[in-house]
């Protein structure tokens, strides 16, 4: 990225201290003002009322005027057990969620990449339900889980087991709804991994094909460590993602049965509808910490195998 | 692979595909042009009458034209932000693939900041009412602008390092420089780009529920995604009107898709892959 400045010095001696004057020159064809902008709306509207969250979340707050009340928020949080509840989905919604995306992403990109006839069509299917609104899709399948007349236990009965109420029971809940997750957003995994296996070059399955390996040799050993760059942005991507879900539980669950499937972002949700706004921002830190706890090191880790990939 | 192999496995991914994909979707359609007493199985059965146009009316006219109401308030947040977006993006991102310095180094971890931090929601709130942005539609556009630049300024800058700075330097012995400089010369190379970001920020934010939830509530600014998870509650017996609301409201990503379907999926993973 860092550019010196074009042009040999002229003559010997020690490196100019000050710029020279052409430099001044060149450095003004990009002046500072592009960027204003873009750094007002992002600083005003993003950061600052992040930047406050961090006061807003020690006090007792109704918009008006905020009590500093210190740390009871987080305790508020930590220690009631329907709040609680909240850390565990929303960590157990991101685990399910991005690694059934990175298994099922694989295999479909697999599957889109060979030489099957209807690729095109395939591709163009499983990536559809990505445009289609979270609450479109919520809705949707709401009907088609429901219990008595749902599609999904229809089917099951058919095969003769007894369907669950998927979204009424507090064990089935979150994991009906993570699964929906999945079949939106699996389209943007397998594309990923479609872009990846492309960019693969062909002779290393051509040496696979010399040495007289057979299919299972070429996922092993050359599609599976060489797509790493993309197993790495599908985790990276679904991990924010599910780490932040609301939109799909909301308009599936409401949080329910209870309060069984409620995450993070779910409770900020309920406790800004009942007027806790502290506690609600409360929340929103712990969302931040949550994430950032998260997906920094991930990163940082999953970027050292990627170099040493 | 023989022959036979093959057929049979591209018949189960056929069929496989046929039932997890388009089942959903075949189930809205079919829905959405059955009468109320028919709907309410959510079967695939036949429709036994086709009250479409019956439906379309009802969805329409419900709650005194707020589809309607809604519908222009989705497409001019869609197109008001889109715009913006690409303008102040294409912009910081030109100034800052381009010039290095500690500002850069700042504006590089707040790009970062903005991809992985969700935003603080009430303080927003907070903010807006200070503003007096709160419950209206420009203050809308601006939340959708700040939240989905970071995404935006990592596509251009991802483009332009890929324009020579010959062109600069060229442009600048003409007496091209600055603002002058990138309007006139790189920003209509940003084509390809351009469009990426456009489709890309366009079905999100007009699929975007959560915002205009917290930041545009009541009928008046409500966006297409609101007033469907409304009648959620409303008609939770009448699902022909709910789907028929939601084919609606699919309609316009639906087109885009069908247009531009290479674009809108490079554009997804253009953010994603580098190299």
């Amino acid at each position: 990225m860092t550019r010196q400045d074009a042009g040999p010095r002229t003559g010997p001696g020690p490196a100019l201290t000050r710029p020279p004057a052409g430099q001044a020159k060149r450095k003004s064809a990009y002046p500072y003002a592009l960027y204003l902008p873009a750094a007002v709306v992002y600083l005003v509207i993003f950061l600052v009322p992040t930047v406050m969250a961090f006061y807003f979340a020690l006090t007792r707050w109704t918009l008006f005027d905020s009590t500093f009340v210190g740390l009871d928020n987080f305790r508020d949080f930590l220690s009631e057990q329907n709040l609680r509840i909240g850390f565990t989905n929303t960590l157990f919604y991101a685990v399910v969620t991005s690694g059934l995306k990175v298994v099922l992403g694989l295999l479909l990109g697999v599957l889109l990449t060979s030489k099957l006839r209807l690729r095109g069509f395939l591709r163009s299917v499983v990536f559809f339900p990505v445009l289609v609104s979270t609450v479109a899709v919520g809705i949707t399948f709401s009907a088609l889980l429901r219990p008595d007349t749902g599609l999904v236990n229809k089917a099951l009965a058919v095969v003769g087991i007894d369907g669950p109420d998927w979204l009424g029971d507090a064990g089935t809940a979150l994991l009906s709804v993570a699964l929906v997750d999945v079949w939106k957003g699996v389209g943007i995994a397998t594309v990923i991994y479609i872009a990846g296996i492309l960019s693969i070059p062909r002779d290393y399955y051509q040496a696979v094909a010399v040495d007289g390996g057979g299919a299972w040799h070429r996922f092993r050993h050359v599609t599976l460590p060489l797509s790493w760059p993309a197993t790495y942005s599908v985790i990276i991507l679904s991990f924010i993602g599910g780490l932040r879900s609301f939109d799909l539980i909301w308009t599936m669950t409401r949080g329910g049965p209870g309060f069984t499937s409620d995450t993070i972002a779910s409770i900020i949700y309920k406790q800004y509808q009942a007027g806790f706004f502290g506690l609600s921002t409360a929340g929103n830190v712990l969302l931040f910490v949550v994430v950032t706890a998260i997906v920094v090191p991930l990163n940082y880790f999953l970027g050292k195998r990627q170099v040493a990939a | 692979m023989t022959a036979l192999k093959r057929l049979s496995a591209e018949a189960i991914a056929l069929v496989l595909a046929g039932v997890i994909f388009l089942i959903p979707f075949a189930l809205m359609l079919l829905t959405a042009v059955k009468d109320e007493t028919q709907a309410t199985d959510l079967d695939f059965a036949w429709p036994a009458n086709w009250p479409i146009v019956q439906n379309f009316m009802d969805v329409i006219q419900a709650r005194d034209y707020v589809l309607l109401r809604a519908y222009v308030n989705s497409t001019v947040l869609t197109v008001a932000s889109v715009v913006l977006i690409v303008v102040f993006a294409s912009m910081a991102a030109f100034v800052l693939q381009r010039r290095t310095g500690r500002l850069g180094s700042v504006a590089n971890f707040l790009v970062l900041t903005g991809l992985i931090i969700p935003p603080a929601i009430v303080p927003t709130i907070w903010l807006l009412q200070a503003l007096g942005l709160f419950k209206t539609l420009p203050g809308l556009i601006l939340i959708e602008v700040a939240f989905h630049m970071a995404y935006s300024v990592l596509l251009f800058r991802a483009f332009i390092a890929a324009i020579p700075r010959e062109l600069d330097e060229a442009a600048q012995i003409d007496g091209c420089t600055g603002i002058g400089l990138f309007f006139r010369v790189i920003f209509p190379l940003l084509r390809p780009v351009t469009i990426t970001v456009v489709l890309t920020t366009s079905v999100a934010i007009f699929n975007d529920f959560v915002n205009p939830l917290y930041f545009t509530p009541g009928d008046d600014n409500a966006t297409v995604q609101v007033t469907l998870y409304n009648f959620q509650s409303q008609y939770n017996t009448q699902w022909n009107l709910l789907f028929m609301d939601i084919v609606l409201i699919t309609i316009p990503p639906l087109l885009l898709f069908i247009f531009f379907n290479r674009k809108i999926v490079a554009g997804m993973t253009a953010g994603a892959i580098k190299g």
